[in-house]
């Protein structure tokens, strides 16, 4: 008798949970099968792009009559996204840098982009080039960004010509007592590929040799060729047992703070220091990275940051929709430009906030030569071992076996 | 690790089961009459409700997915439960089951999985199946055909909005003409026909329901899908508003199992063993698939010398890492707790509060604090003390820094075990050993200590396990740093699980199969140590019990 009250009540309950979660997995069920609703554009992006996003999103879905929803992927975006596309829980459009282009085509996540050449046109020519990969255009880019030589014009009132004069101008602060560092360049206890590659690429080194096509060439290695090893001399030179203007000690954490507690005339940084340089009220300026005397230029990386469109995703139409022809006006690209203040790709919106804000087109002059960061999934071998190299080189330790043995390990894990 | 822990508290409790094994006929009377009570009822409903309720979520996305086995694994396993819990039979199981579901879920499911990912190639560029890579191929090598022009697009359909077989309605720039085209090819339209927007797109075509945005976008797939056949390639939707003519350059021939490229006419066969499209210079399509690839990963670890090469250093400096990580701690914690369990202190609350602030902490900010107090320009501690150290550029002192992070990180936790195992040591025990004239030294070595550690081995076993493998004590302080100048991937700081992280993770994007392959011999290393040292312990246990 008791076993069956207890059945008939455990049934029940279980009546009302399926009906329960009836109710919760309604709303899956609509999102697959999309004829209910106006269908849905699902765009994933980080904290700071998708609070600029919102209210463009909102707007697009409103004027088209589609539910629009930006997510915010706070951490490993790149990471997240290719794992969510594999198993079909990913979003519609992608927002991220464009040196994960490489990745992303490898593992089949994101799809080529149609615009016309009129569309094209409208954009920095570096900008299209970045986001182009085996030919093929993969996002729509909205932003560029580069290093620079940012200098404390109290201090250093001329931008240097060569860092040779960088150094000797350095060093007279620095035996006045006025700053303790010559140049804030991070470069922390296991290197900093990015922010060495304009001296290095001055002194003569190159990562990668172009293919026929304009793409990087990843059979090309240009680590661990005689010219790295020459490149690397120089730079182990200025490091800790020559020159001291390169060191260990300054690293990702501390370089910026350096320069705005006035510790160090010259920072070597990009657009998102300028933020805590004006926050620390120093009169400063930017210009160009100087090269070797005698050398080629500096050549810093430019980035750039695009929208893509998920190869799986559930609306790639509108998604296409959104991406080819919707982020390619001027105003979606200022209102990023007002989350964090990085040059926009488009022409026309970079006319648009030049006025307003002088340093934009300064870091642009200062990447008008720059090298556009290599998208080819090979690259990811070279940061960890290049960086390890340059820390060791700056350390002491002998540049050309050091090199060759980078090059040996970076060669090794291209397949 | 629960069940060895659980071994030797069986063991002891053995001698009591006589009697509860030969009372089987009292408690089944006492079962029959045992009262069912309300929150018990309602409890249990509330419970099966629940079960119920997660099979019925769980059931649909593999319906979904027609996942049939699966499906009837989870009816089964339901079923199975309501069974259990619903019958007055089969009492041991009712409090064994939950356990070992959560133990199937949480330990023996993730293993087995890591244990099969290590025989595939599953990482960057080999994630999906063959099919997914061809169609990523397809459709990556569309191109524009060189020279065609650009059309204002617009969906529509002669049926249903919702259901009716799609057209696209194009007009051509130049001359202005509107066609509509589904697979069947291009029809060109009457002009008076048709009205144009200014842009060029066509908003209103006699017989036909032009489609806006929402109602276009809810068949989006099969907009995607729709390829109007042209003389040159055919006709594509970009988005909704515009369309091209497009090629797809490249195309997968089942007869060769290969893919070639109809521009230049190369081809890429199909390895199958490697996973990937190989043209016979030896270039791969970027684009791969997952295989099973046997033994190479393991084989990988021994046979390559960059790996193996190092692999000895690293596991000697990871036991001495795991010892002193866990044998300081354990050191200074005892005798902070020691001290503070003297009944002579003062303020002893005090201290314990201030004691354990550093576990309050988190220790990924801690850990990077520390980071920075190690520099050797700017950091506190060489500031501090006059010190001009390279901390983390010498292989010993950075050694000595990560554990002496370590020591101020986790002495806290040791010293609150600590300090309830002693509270736990009756006093009775050490008065009687001072009665019997025995110095306080005498007393700690031959009592309290051994106590003690009946009690905290265990923790120490498992402390020992958890710096084993402590991936944040050193990827957040040193990062494996310093790194002899010759060889970037092994460095002096470096434990096995970082190492390893930087060999699957670090070169051309992530090999889940090799790292799954590592992380399997790591298993091996740390499952031989802790059951050593568990044997060890019940001999102890049984010494001193």
């Amino acid at each position: 008798m008791r076993i069956r009250t207890a059945g008939v009540v455990a049934l029940f309950a279980l009546a009302l949970a399926a009906s329960g979660c009836g109710g919760d997995s309604d709303e899956p069920t609509a999102n697959q099968s999309p004829k209910a609703a106006g269908g849905k554009l699902v765009i994933w992006a980080d904290d700071k792009r998708t609070a600029a996003l919102k209210p463009f999103a909102e707007k697009f879905g409103k004027e088209n009559g589609v539910t629009v929803e930006v997510q915010a992927v706070s951490k490993d975006l790149q990471t997240n996204f290719v794992t969510a596309s594999q198993q079909g829980s990913g979003p519609d459009v992608v927002v991220g840098a464009h040196d994960w282009i490489g990745n992303m085509v490898q593992n089949g996540a994101i799809d080529p982009v149609q615009l016309s050449a009129e569309q094209k046109s409208a954009f920095n020519e570096t900008a299209i080039k970045a986001v182009t990969f085996n030919g093929q255009l993969y996002g729509v880019p909205y932003a560029q960004e580069n290093l620079a030589l940012i200098r404390n014009t109290e201090l250093a009132p001329e931008a240097p010509k060569t860092i040779e004069d960088l150094v000797a101008q350095g060093k007279q602060l620095k035996a006045a007592k006025k700053t303790t560092e010559t140049l804030c360049l991070q470069v922390g206890q296991n290197g900093d590929a990015y922010h060495i590659y304009p001296l290095y690429s001055s002194a003569g080194g190159y990562l990668f040799g172009t293919a026929a096509n304009g793409d990087y060439d990843p059979k090309d290695l240009g680590v661990g060729k005689p010219a790295s090893v020459e490149a690397f001399k120089k730079i182990g030179a200025l490091g800790e047992k020559g020159e001291g203007v390169l060191k260990r000690s300054i690293s990702d954490t501390n370089s910026i703070a350096t320069f705005t507690g006035k510790k160090c005339a010259y920072l070597v940084s990009g657009p998102w220091a300028v933020a805590d340089v004006k926050k620390a009220n120093i009169a400063y300026d930017i210009s160009a990275i100087p090269g070797f005397a005698g050398g080629k230029e500096a050549q810093p990386f430019v980035g750039v940051q695009a929208f893509y469109v998920a190869a799986k995703g559930k609306n790639k139409a509108l998604a296409q929709e959104f991406v080819a022809n919707y982020t390619t006006t001027p105003e979606l690209a200022v209102a990023l430009y007002n989350a964090e203040p990085r040059p926009p790709a488009l022409t026309a919106a970079l006319d648009q906030v030049k006025g307003s804000d002088p340093d934009l087109a300064k870091f642009q002059e200062a990447g008008r030569n720059g090298q556009v960061l290599p998208a080819i999934p090979a690259m990811a071998a070279i940061w960890d071992p290049f960086g390890k190299a340059e820390a060791a080189v700056i350390g002491g330790a002998d540049p050309s076996s050091t090199i060759t043995a980078a090059g040996k390990t970076i060669s090794g894990q291209i397949k | 690790m629960s069940t060895p822990l659980s071994g030797p508290g069986s063991a002891t409790q053995a001698p009591g089961r006589g009697p509860v094994g030969s009372r089987p006929p009292r408690s089944r009377a006492a079962r029959d009459h045992a009262p069912i009570t309300l929150t018990g009822l309602a409890g249990k409903v509330l419970l099966l409700g629940l079960t119920a309720g997660i099979a019925v979520w769980a059931a649909f996305p593999l319906i979904d997915g027609r996942n049939w086995a699966g499906l009837a694994l989870l009816a089964a396993t339901t079923a199975g439960l309501f069974y259990l819990y619903l019958t007055r039979r089969h009492i041991p199981a009712k409090y064994l089951v939950p356990g070992t579901l959560f133990l199937i879920a949480f330990q023996v499911f993730p293993v087995l999985y890591t244990a099969s990912t290590a025989f595939t190639n599953f990482g960057d560029g080999h994630r999906g199946s063959k099919d997914e890579a061809v169609v990523a191929i397809q459709t990556s090598s569309v191109t524009q055909v060189p020279g065609s022009a650009e059309y204002a697009l617009s969906i529509a359909t002669k049926g249903d909005p919702a259901t009716g077989s799609l057209v696209f309605l194009v007009t051509d720039p130049a001359t202005g003409t509107v066609s509509a085209g589904d697979t069947g090819g291009l029809r060109q339209l009457d002009a008076a026909d048709v009205t144009v927007a200014p842009g060029g797109k066509v908003t209103a075509a006699d017989g036909y329901t032009v489609l806006n945005f929402g109602q276009a976008s809810a068949r989006s797939k099969e907009i995607t899908d729709l390829v109007v056949p042209t003389a040159g390639g055919a006709l594509r939707s970009s988005g909704l508003s515009r369309a091209y003519e497009g090629k797809a350059v490249r195309a997968y021939d089942a007869g060769c199992d290969c893919v070639r490229d109809t521009g230049t006419g190369q081809t890429w066969t199909a390895d199958n063993e490697v996973g990937a499209f190989v043209a016979a210079d030896g270039e791969r399509l970027a684009q791969g698939w997952k295989v099973n690839v046997g033994l190479s990963n393991f084989t990988r670890v021994l046979t390559d010398e960059n790996i193996s090469g190092p692999f000895l250093g690293t596991l000697i400096w990871n036991f001495a890492f795991a010892i002193a990580s866990t044998g300081g701690t354990f050191l200074l914690g005892m005798l902070i707790a020691l001290v503070l369990h003297s009944p002579r202190m003062r303020g002893t609350n005090l201290y314990r509060v201030l004691l354990v602030l550093p576990y309050a902490m988190p220790s990924f900010a801690m850990l990077l604090a520390w980071r920075d107090m190690f520099n050797a320009d700017f950091g506190l501690i060489n500031n501090m003390f006059g010190l001009d150290v390279d901390w983390f550029g010498q292989p010993w002192t950075a050694r000595m820094a990560v554990i002496l992070v370590q020591l101020w990180l986790g002495y806290p936790y040791m010293f609150l075990v600590a300090t309830g195992a002693l509270q736990a040591i009756p006093r009775e025990l050490t008065e009687a050993t001072s009665v019997d004239g025995a110095s306080p030294w005498q007393s700690l070595r031959a009592v309290t200590l051994p106590l003690l550690l009946v009690a905290l081995s265990p923790l120490l076993i498992s402390s020992f396990a958890y710096n084993f493998n402590n991936f944040n004590a050193i990827y957040l302080t040193t990062e494996g740093a310093p790194f002899p100048a010759d060889n970037p991937t092994n460095g002096a700081t470096d434990l096995l699980i970082t190492y390893t992280y930087r060999l699957a993770f670090g070169g051309q994007g992530a090999e889940f199969g090799f790292a799954a392959a590592i992380s399997l011999f790591i298993f091996a290393i740390v499952a031989v140590v802790s059951t050593v040292s568990f044997r060890r312990t019940r001999k102890q246990e049984e010494v001193y019990s």
